[in-house]
C-alpha cells in the first residue's frame, strides 16, 4: 500500500523513525534503503548513519539519537542534511509520540 | 605479477563505491524464457525458441527465495516473451509474496482485459510494454507486422483497468530517433511513462547495428532532448556515454556490469549484464552449489569487473571521468578493446577505433542463439526477408530456375 502520509520537513528536535515500509540492506559502505510503497531506492553512505536511522525510534528525537550514537559534533550538520534528504524521500517518517 | 586486492575507499562519491560492487545487485534482470512470439531484428538475447534446459517452476521459486534472502527488492523480468511461460502468473505472485517486486517487459501479447485488471489489482508489479516506433510503420519494420497493434491494445487495456505507472519502453534507433516527441505524446495518451534505452550490438542486434544505431547527429539531438526532458523520462541510466558531450545526465554514469547489475538467463546462467550474453561474461549458474549468491559474491569474473579498471586509450581524454569509456558490451560486440573508446563515443574516437580495426577481424559472436528457424507470422521486413519463404521457386517468379536455353 502506498502510504497516504505527505512529506514532512525534517526537524531534528522531533521524534522520527525509519518508515515502516522501508527495508535496509547492509552494504560495505553503509546500506541501501528501499521503500516498498513508492519503490524508491536511497543510499546511506556511512555505517554510522545506518545506526542512526535504525535507532531513531528508540530516542526522544533525532538530536538525542546523534548523541547516543556518538556522532561527532562537527559532523552533525551533515547528518541533519542526510536525514532531511531521507525525510524528503519518505525513508524516515515523523513518529507519533509514544503513549 | 602479484594480484593486488582492491581497496575500497571509505566515504566519497557513491559512484566510486559502486565500482567496487555491492553485496547484492540493485538492478537484476531475469529472463524467464528464450521463447518469443516475435522475431525482432535487434533482439539482444537472440530469442525465439524455448530452451529445453530452462529453469523449472520449482527452480525459479528457489531463485526467488534466494533473492528474498539477499534482499534484492525487485527484479526486471524479461525474455524472450516472459508471459508465454505457462507458470508466468504463478511466478509473478510468488515473487511479490516474497518481497521481490517485479517489473516485467512484454510485447503485450497476453495482456487482455482480464490480465490487465488482475495487474491493476496487484501491488509491487510494474509493466513495461516494448515499442520501437511511434508509428506502426516504423515499429513493425523492426518488431514485426501487427506488433504495434498488439502493444497499443495492451496499453489500452491497462489504461482502462486503471493500472498505474505503466512504462513504454523504446530502444532508440536511427529509424525512431526523430520520434521522441511522438513517443512522449503516445505515452501521455495512455497515462503511461516513457522509458528510452540505448541500442546495443548484442544478440541479433549485431546484425543490424551498422544500419540501425543512431548517427552522431542523432546522438547530439538525443542528448539535448534528454537534458530538456530527462526528469520525466526513464533511461535505465543507459545513455551515460552521452555525458561526454558536457553535462552529466541524471542517474548513474558508470557501467554497472557485475558491480550493481547482472543477468540471470532462462537456463540459470549468470552474465555480467543483459547485453553480454557471451561465454566471456558468464560468471556461473544458479543451479550450482551456493546458488546465485555464491556467483554474485565469489565469481572470478565479477571480482575482476569490480577491480579498478584502466581507461586504456581513453585515459588521456578530458571526458573520461564523464563517460568512463562507455558500454562494455557495445565495445565487445563491435570488436573493440574493452579499455578503449565506446563505438559511439560522442567525441568521435569510436569511429576512429572502428576504422582502425584489423580488416581480418571478425567481431565476437555469441554461440547462444535461440532465433526461430522456421517461418514466423509477421516476421519483420527490415532486412528484406519475406514473411514466409516461397514454398516453390516458381511462387516468386514463374520463370525462376528454368533453364530456357
Amino acid at each position: 500500500m502506498v502510504s497516504s502520509a505527505g512529506v514532512v520537513a525534517f526537524d531534528p528536535s522531533l521524534p522520527w523513525q525509519k518508515a515502516r515500509s522501508v527495508a535496509l540492506r547492509p552494504e560495505p559502505f553503509g546500506a541501501l534503503a528501499y521503500h516498498f510503497g513508492n519503490r524508491k531506492l536511497s543510499f546511506l553512505k556511512s555505517k554510522l548513519l545506518v545506526v542512526v536511522v535504525e535507532t531513531l525510534a528508540e530516542h526522544p528525537n533525532a538530536e538525542s539519537t546523534f548523541t547516543a550514537c556518538g556522532v561527532p559534533e562537527a559532523q552533525r550538520p551533515a547528518y541533519v542534511r542526510a536525514l532531511a534528504d531521507l525525510a524528503r524521500s519518505q525513508m524516515i517518517e515523523p513518529r507519533e509520540s509514544s503513549a | 605479477m602479484t594480484a593486488v586486492i582492491p581497496q575500497r575507499p571509505v566515504g566519497g562519491r557513491l559512484v566510486d563505491q559502486f565500482e567496487y560492487g555491492l553485496d547484492a545487485p540493485i538492478c537484476l534482470t531475469w529472463e524467464l524464457t528464450y521463447a518469443c512470439n516475435l522475431a525482432c531484428v535487434h533482439c539482444l538475447s537472440s530469442s525465439g525458441r524455448r530452451d529445453p534446459r530452462e529453469l523449472s517452476t520449482a527452480e525459479a521459486e528457489a531463485v526467488i527465495d534466494e533473492l528474498q534472502r539477499m534482499q534484492v527488492f525487485y527484479v526486471n523480468v524479461g525474455g524472450g516473451e516472459p508471459t508465454v511461460r505457462p507458470d508466468f502468473w504463478h511466478l509473478l505472485d510468488y515473487a511479490i509474496g516474497h518481497d521481490v517486486g517485479v517489473k516485467f517487459s512484454t510485447n503485450g501479447i497476453r495482456l487482455d482485459k482480464t490480465r490487465a485488471q488482475q495487474l491493476a489489482r496487484t501491488d509491487y508489479v510494474d509493466v513495461q510494454i516494448s515499442l520501437d516506433g511511434a508509428t506502426a510503420e516504423v515499429n513493425d519494420a523492426v518488431r514485426g507486422a501487427g506488433s504495434f497493434a498488439t502493444a497499443t491494445r495492451a496499453l489500452e487495456n491497462l489504461a482502462e483497468a486503471g493500472m498505474k505507472d505503466v512504462k513504454v519502453s523504446v530502444v532508440v534507433t536511427r529509424e525512431n530517433a526523430g520520434q521522441l516527441d511522438d513517443f512522449k505524446a503516445l505515452t501521455d495518451r495512455y497515462g503511461a511513462q516513457l522509458r528510452i534505452t540505448r541500442f546495443r550490438p548484442s544478440g541479433r542486434g549485431a546484425d543490424v547495428w551498422d544500419r540501425l544505431h543512431p548517427t552522431q547527429a542523432q546522438q547530439r539531438d538525443l542528448y539535448d532532448w534528454l537534458l530538456a526532458n530527462g526528469d520525466n523520462v526513464l533511461t535505465g541510466d543507459s545513455f551515460f556515454h552521452l555525458s561526454a558531450f558536457g553535462e552529466a545526465l541524471p542517474g548513474l554514469n558508470l557501467c554497472g556490469a557485475g558491480r550493481v547489475v547482472c543477468l540471470i538467463d532462462p537456463v540459470g546462467d549468470v552474465y555480467a549484464c543483459p547485453f553480454a550474453i557471451h561465454e566471456n561474461f558468464l560468471a556461473g549458474n544458479v543451479r550450482s552449489e551456493g546458488g546465485f549468491q555464491r556467483v554474485w559474491r565469489s565469481s572470478e569474473l565479477f571480482a575482476d569487473l569490480r577491480s579498478p579498471q584502466t581507461g586504456g586509450a581513453c585515459t588521456n581524454c578530458a571526458h573520461y571521468d564523464a563517460c568512463r569509456g562507455g558500454c562494455m558490451a557495445a565495445k565487445f560486440f563491435t570488436g573493440l578493446p574493452l579499455d578503449g573508446p565506446d563505438p559511439e563515443c560522442v567525441q568521435g574516437y569510436g569511429e576512429t577505433a572502428l576504422a582502425a580495426r584489423d580488416r581480418e577481424l571478425v567481431p565476437p559472436r555469441s554461440s547462444i542463439d535461440h532465433s526461430h528457424t522456421g517461418p514466423v507470422r509477421g516476421r519483420p521486413t527490415l532486412l528484406g526477408i519475406p514473411s514466409i519463404p516461397p514454398a516453390k521457386i516458381c511462387d516468386e517468379n514463374p520463370l525462376a530456375g528454368l533453364d530456357l536455353r
